[in-house]
């Protein structure tokens, strides 16, 4: 089903998204935010104005037209910053604050691990790790991962 | 900050520093940078940004070229942040620029790159020259605002990551020393007791040469030499006895005191760690450490240690007398030794991450009855009793999978070192009949070399055990401390500065706070006179409680400065500091004891007569005479009764009690009905009078007495003024006053019509 939108939205110079609702009200600096980013990051994303009230509802990407659906999708990525850990290269030690080398879906990265409290289980296989400056990595499932790094996962979990 | 520069040149990215110095032109000076560690489409990729006295220059890694911007009219360089990015954009009037993404590990040089680049813009603009900096000396890596006695930075010291050593068992020390001399003769006794037992296995040797071997071979018995041994090995036996009852009392003894100053150290240090500590904490898991682990590490010195330190004993000991009986049968004797610490080292580790994991799983069941216990009310109002027994059940289920992994490893261990004390054994059997054969010894060295090694290798064998036990304990010791390395986040400062009295004066300078990633409040400046009455203002959410959080001290701000009467109050001690503040909260807490006892809280010394002026001014003192026990009465868990608006005056008599300077109202009376509000209301009257006071109140009538109110929206300052002036401006407070006082006539009106619907039932 593609819903009719009610809204335009555009990328005006500043690098910002604006809304023209129904009553040709513009809105600028319109962020898009997903209601589940990590259970279910497609389904339900709100468009939400700066002062943080809701403009619009979007259930899922299909709904909306390409070039809307291309906007929000640009704005999202450079908001939404959650490394997905592929593998863990090295670990200072066993005992926390440690410091690990990681290799993720957007490039090697060092973390540092305050305590094992801030490893994260999501589900039974998935672990969100937050570092000691509050980044969000994720672990979508650690079964996959190679044997060297579930050797040294295992021993924080 | 034109002074400051060359310098800071030495501190550069030595890896741009090559690559800078050739754009740079003549007498071009570096003021500020951002090292940038994402790209655009956050992938982790290096890059830089920098503020000289002449432009802007910026470079990622794999750009070919450097690009600049020079200073000019309507540049604008801005910051913001959102989930632990932040994002800094160059704009100029018609268009944005270019704009770059970092991780909040650098933030403070984010701003310190835009507060350069506003002066220097300023400076190019109008060609007025920056004003100097701050008096007061500020932090080179973090901004934060230092007192003249701080050399260090405190915001950057806590945040060092630096692993502790393995060796955590060691880091007992620090509880033993006290006990030195205790520990000293507890060693002496040891090896004492140790030796005793040495002496009967020995006595078997003469026994057997000198007793046995002639009678077999037709001498008869010397019974005054039978005498001899016999009562020495007696001797040695009760020697042994009363060596061992002294040292395993005197150890003991010691043991049971290092672990009781271990509890109540780590509880003292529990207590002094801030709130956000306690905010990432779970109940259950803090007691499991504190109880469970502290008693184990207890047993594992008293007992398993010490039995430990005598089997080393045992063994060199034993080593000494059989080499010295028959240096050759003692090799061979000694040779399954190594074979098992090799063994017992190879098992170690993977043991001692098992036991981690158990503890780990355990502190999650205890974690699960901690969640549920207190929320008993929730489970059984929305009937979710099976599923909490599910969780329950889940995490047991886990436990026991992790236990039967690390049985499945230790299982193997003990068994094994069973058959190489049995091989042993054989190897010396094989290797003694082949030497007697040869005349080299007698028929009694083998004995007791045979005594010897069953003694011997019945101590590997419990030794082997020690592994698991230390791991054990070593995991303990780590997780106690854990808590104890945790450095308070509000840390005391070095050199306090003491403020006996204060006249309550509070600044705000550009205070912004971030709790993880969530940016919460953002550049707040305000000046509180002494005596004010401020009243906070704001949506829920809008960061009024972090603001008096915050001034309390329960968390410190990750930028800018909080001065009462001109001093950072991170440079007070935080118990004189606190003492100046009164608190009512929401939520009035009452520990379990008496209503004197509560009321005295923050200071135990306090006479009756003073307890009773507190509460009279609380309006608390006629309710609390209705009680059965009057101001003796029980109050808390398991203690009377009391309802929200009573306990409430009781924790407003406890603020007055202390006399505070500042004093803060945290919705003091949203918790309850409009009439008891009253109550309250003239009780605060009594509380304010002549205080600095900051009150937040959901209830905007509340705060009409206030001489000002600041109204915040999402962490920002949006208007000042009192009530009057914020009406009559007809902006953000005009807004939520007129919606307010819609929900109150909504709610009048819901209550008329639902009375006479119900006189009308009544009629019908």
């Amino acid at each position: 089903m593609s819903a009719t939108v009610t809204y335009q939205l555009t990328r005006n110079s500043y690098g910002r998204l604006v809304l023209t609702d129904q009553s040709g009200v513009m809105h600028e600096g319109v962020i898009p935010v997903r209601s589940f980013p990590i259970t279910d990051p497609g389904q339900g994303i709100a468009l939400i104005n700066s002062h943080g009230h809701e403009l619009a509802w979007i259930e899922r990407f299909d709904d909306l037209p390409e070039t809307y659906r291309v906007l929000v999708e640009s704005e999202l990525a450079g908001r939404e910053f959650m490394p997905e850990i592929k593998r863990i290269t090295e670990v200072s030690g066993f005992i926390t604050p440690s410091t690990w080398h990681i290799e993720t879906d957007r490039g090697p990265a060092v973390l540092i691990l305050k305590g094992e409290e801030d490893i994260r289980r999501l589900t039974a296989s998935s672990l969100m790790i937050t570092d000691s400056h509050g980044i969000h990595f994720l672990l979508r499932d650690r079964t996959a991962l190679d044997r060297h790094s579930r050797k040294l996962l295992d021993h924080f979990l | 900050m034109q002074q400051l520069p060359h310098s800071s040149l030495s501190n550069l990215p030595s890896a741009w520093l090559n690559a800078l110095s050739s754009q740079l032109i003549n007498e071009e000076s570096i003021l500020a940078w951002l090292e940038i560690d994402l790209d655009h489409q956050l992938h982790f990729a290096t890059g830089i940004v920098i503020a000289t006295d002449k432009r802007v220059l910026a470079k990622m890694a794999d750009d070919g070229t450097w690009q600049t911007w020079t200073y000019q009219q309507g540049l604008q360089l801005t910051q913001r942040d959102h989930a632990g990015v932040g994002c800094l954009e160059l704009f100029d009037p018609q268009a944005r620029l270019a704009f770059w993404r970092y991780r909040l590990s650098n933030v403070m040089a984010a701003n310190r790159l835009i507060e350069c680049f506003s002066q220097q813009l300023d400076y190019h603009v109008s060609g007025k020259l920056p004003e100097s900096s701050q008096t007061s000396a500020q932090c080179p890596h973090c901004g934060a605002f230092l007192s003249a006695e701080q050399d260090e930075c405190p915001v950057c010291e806590k945040q060092n990551h630096i692993p502790p050593s393995t060796w955590v068992l060691l880091r007992l020390w620090r509880f033993a020393k006290p006990y030195k001399g205790r520990l000293l003769i507890g060693f002496l006794l040891t090896l004492c007791s140790t030796a005793a037992t040495l002496v009967p296995p020995y006595l078997t040797m003469p026994l057997m040469d000198n007793i046995l071997i002639p009678y077999q071979n037709g001498k008869p018995i010397d019974t005054d030499l039978v005498q001899f041994y016999l009562s020495g090995l007696l001797g040695a036996a009760i020697l042994a006895w009363m060596l061992g009852w002294a040292r395993t009392y005197m150890l003991a003894l010691v043991s049971e005191r290092i672990g009781a100053d271990l509890r109540t150290t780590t509880y003292e240090h529990l207590l002094n760690l801030s709130q956000e500590y306690f905010g990432g904490k779970r109940t259950g898991d803090l007691m499991a450490r504190i109880g469970a682990e502290t008693d184990r590490i207890n047993l594992f010195i008293s007992l398993h240690l010490l039995d430990f330190a005598t089997d080393v004993i045992m063994i060199c000991m034993t080593a000494i007398i059989l080499v010295s009986i028959n240096p050759w049968l003692a090799l061979v004797t000694l040779l399954p030794l190594p074979i098992i610490a090799w063994l017992i080292h190879l098992v170690r580790d993977r043991l001692r991450i098992g036991f981690e994991k158990v503890d780990r799983i355990w502190a999650e069941v205890n974690n699960v009855l901690a969640d549920t216990i207190p929320g008993i009310r929730v489970v059984k109002a929305f009937a979710q009793e099976k599923r909490e027994a599910a969780r329950f059940h889940a995490a047991n289920q886990r436990n026991l999978q992790i236990n039967d992994r690390v049985n499945r490893i230790w299982s193997l261990f003990t068994p094994t070192v069973t058959l190489l004390t049995e091989v042993g054994l054989l190897v010396v059997w094989v290797f003694g009949i082949w030497q007697i054969s040869q005349d080299e010894i007698t028929v009694g060295v083998l004995t007791a070399f045979l005594a010897y090694i069953g003694r011997f290798y019945i101590r590997l064998d419990s030794m082997s055990r020690i592994v698991s036990i230390t791991q054990k304990a070593a995991a303990g010791t780590k997780r106690i401390f854990d808590i104890l390395d945790h450095v308070s986040s509000v840390p005391e400062s070095a050199n306090p500065v003491h403020l006996p009295t204060i006249q309550g004066q509070i600044e705000l300078r550009h205070v912004g706070f971030r709790y993880g990633t969530r940016s919460i409040t953002r550049d707040i400046n305000l000046v509180i006179q002494p005596g004010e009455m401020i009243g906070l203002v704001g949506h829920s959410g809008s960061g009024k409680s972090t603001l008096v959080n915050l001034i309390c001290r329960f968390y410190d701000v990750t930028e800018g400065a909080i001065l009462v009467d001109g001093h950072d109050i991170r440079t007070l001690p935080l118990a004189e500091y606190r003492k100046h503040i009164g608190l009512v909260l929401q939520e009035p807490f009452l520990f379990f004891g008496t209503i004197a006892e509560n009321i005295a809280y923050g200071k135990p010394d306090a006479t009756r007569a003073e307890i009773v002026a507190a509460a009279r001014a609380a309006h608390a003192h006629e309710f609390i005479l209705r009680l059965p026990h009057g101001y003796d009465s029980l109050v808390g868990e398991r203690g009377q009764a009391l309802s929200g608006g009573e306990r409430q005056r009781i924790s407003i008599a406890r603020a007055l009690l202390i006399n505070p300077r500042i004093l803060i109202l945290d919705e003091a009376t949203s918790s309850v009905d409009t009439t008891t509000e009253k109550d309250i209301q003239k009780a605060l009257d009594n509380l304010v009078r002549g205080r600095t006071t900051i009150a937040i109140a959901h209830r905007l009538s509340t705060l009409r007495e206030a001489n000002r109110l600041i109204v915040l929206d999402r962490g920002k300052i949006v208007e000042i003024g009192n009530h009057a002036e914020l009406m009559a401006r007809e902006g953000f407070y005009h807004r939520l006053y007129l919606a307010q006082a819609r929900n109150v006539d909504e709610e009048e009106r819901a209550l008329i019509s639902a009375a006479e619907h119900s006189i009308a039932g009544e009629h019908k």
